[in-house]
């Protein structure tokens, strides 16, 4: 479903990425982790043309995403959710605005057909009472399921989630990463996920990555990463866990 | 950032003619935008209309010319201080809030979203308020001329003993044709200024809160920066291929 192979990015003499390779197969879930600043979020951004890499290939459906021109690429868009890390939903619009706007101006749907995905999603969200309300009434974990329910409004095949639970209390961030999974399931959706939180990744990932200085430096299943013996992996993973739980600070 | 400007401008005018044409989006700027600033512009016209009469009437009573009074002050307002005065104002309160607005969007990443749905943010967000700029703006200042006339009749009426209707008539006998016109058609390309500008600096923010801040702010300098040369410019140009209003 994505292939990446030898992708470098760097912002004039700051390297962020270095010959990342990588591929996810159909209906995979893979998490990306790695500590900040170490490229994760371009990395996602990279692979739908939101930060154009200096070089490398991206491969997603079979299409060579650096050389669509822009309508194949807007063509490519919509068969991609992408869930921002702030849910980035649109100010001036309320949230069913916020969720027709995808589909208003890139599906030919009428409003009846419009209408029952706005319901469904919300449903699916369960934030069917926010309706007509605007972004500013929302709280951050209501902001992050409305941009998941914008998100994937479109039915999209591969779903990218910049740091879905950053920002948010425990018991939110678990409702969050369950409700991905859920959804996931539901829609048998392709996904990768960029993520710090480490109780997201064990609820949603089949596999991960950890990216270090522009680098892939360890692959393989969740457990495997956390148990491991690797130094690197040790201090990342036990700084996590604190992170994930202040109160062992 | 001349050059980022002229590549903004040429980008502007490559996609404004390319479907789909957002006309509710430029209706709904154009109004929202045109209410913003009607108030603030209309107290402004009426004062200056008032002020440059009462500034005139002494001046041309040192000469003997009175009567001159409507004439001189509908001159000045039509040709030169109605469309400057209306522009700088709808700078200072237009320009700053689409940078900020589009500012805003930019840092909190509401632009890529539009762009990753498959929408094209620049044609959607930044040639609908360019083009709604560059066309209420005229439709503003004539309305600024009208209250700034106002204004300068209260002016008139306390120093001389004249009508409204008279008053009028003496203003449309002295503003001639060739007047108005490059007055008004000079706002198109203020309006253009403005909304140029201000998306230019939003959609280009960056560094956070602190640079949706500068966006505002220099957009606001700069936008009112070359109006005023612009003006200069286009007066020069106006009197060279329009020679009856020498």
């Amino acid at each position: 479903m994505v292939e990446i192979t030898d992708l470098h990015k760097s912002f004039d003499s700051n390297v962020v990425l270095d010959g990342v390779s990588l591929s996810v197969a159909e209906a995979e879930n893979m998490v990306v982790f790695g500590r900040s600043g170490t490229g994760k979020s371009v990395l996602l951004k990279c692979m739908i043309r939101l930060i154009e890499p200096d070089s490398g290939n991206i491969i997603i459906n079979g299409k060579d995403v650096l050389k669509l021109s822009i309508k194949e690429l807007n063509l490519l868009r919509k068969d991609i959710g992408f869930l921002f890390q702030g849910a980035a939903l649109y100010d001036s619009m309320s949230v069913k605005e916020n969720l027709e706007f995808p589909l208003i101006r890139n599906f030919d749907l009428d409003q009846k057909e419009i209408d029952e995905r706005v319901h469904f999603v919300l449903e699916a969200v369960s934030l069917l009472e926010a309706i007509n309300k605007m972004p500013s009434e929302l709280s951050g974990g209501m902001r992050k399921r409305i941009g998941l329910a914008r998100s994937i409004i479109t039915k999209p095949k591969l779903m990218f989630y910049d740091e879905p639970t950053t920002g948010l209390d425990p018991i939110t961030s678990k409702e969050i990463s369950v409700l991905i999974i859920e959804l996931q399931k539901a829609l048998k959706m392709t996904s990768i996920v960029v993520t710090h939180d480490l109780l997201c990744a064990k609820i949603i990932a089949d596999r991960a990555i950890v990216l270090e200085d522009g680098k892939i430096v360890k692959e393989g299943r969740i457990d495997d990463l956390t148990s491991s013996d690797d130094p690197l992996l040790k201090n990342f993973f036990s700084d996590e866990i604190i992170e994930n739980n202040g109160s062992m600070i | 950032m001349l050059g980022g400007l002229t590549n903004f401008s040429i980008r502007f005018v490559k996609e404004v003619f390319l479907p789909p044409y957002e006309i509710e989006q430029i209706r709904k700027h154009m109004i929202e935008l045109g209410m913003r600033t009607l108030p603030i512009v209309g107290v402004t016209g009426f004062i200056i209309g008032l002020v440059m009469a009462m500034q005139l009437s002494p001046v041309l009573k040192r000469f003997g010319a009175e009567a001159f009074l409507p004439g001189s002050v509908g001159i000045s307002i039509v040709r030169e201080l109605g469309p400057v005065i209306c522009a700088l104002i709808f700078a200072g309160r237009v320009s700053s809030g689409i940078g900020a607005e589009l500012g805003s969007m930019r840092v909190t990443e509401q632009i890529d979203a539009m762009e990753v749905s498959g929408v094209n943010p620049f044609r959607y967000l930044v040639v609908t308020r360019i083009f709604a700029t560059t066309f209420i703006l005229p439709i503003l200042t004539v309305y600024v001329i009208f209250i700034s006339l106002i204004g300068a009749y209260i002016a008139v009426v306390l120093v001389q003993n004249m009508t409204w209707a008279y008053y009028l008539d003496r203003v449309i006998f002295s503003v001639e044709f060739g007047d108005a016109i490059p007055g008004i058609a000079k706002t198109f390309v203020f309006g253009y200024i403005v909304g140029l500008v201000g998306a230019y600096k939003g959609y280009t923010a960056e560094n956070g809160t602190e640079g949706v801040g500068k966006a505002s702010t220099s957009a606001v300098v700069v936008s009112s920066l070359l109006i005023l040369i612009f003006d200069m410019v286009l007066v020069k140009l106006t009197l060279w291929i329009w020679p009856t209003v020498k």
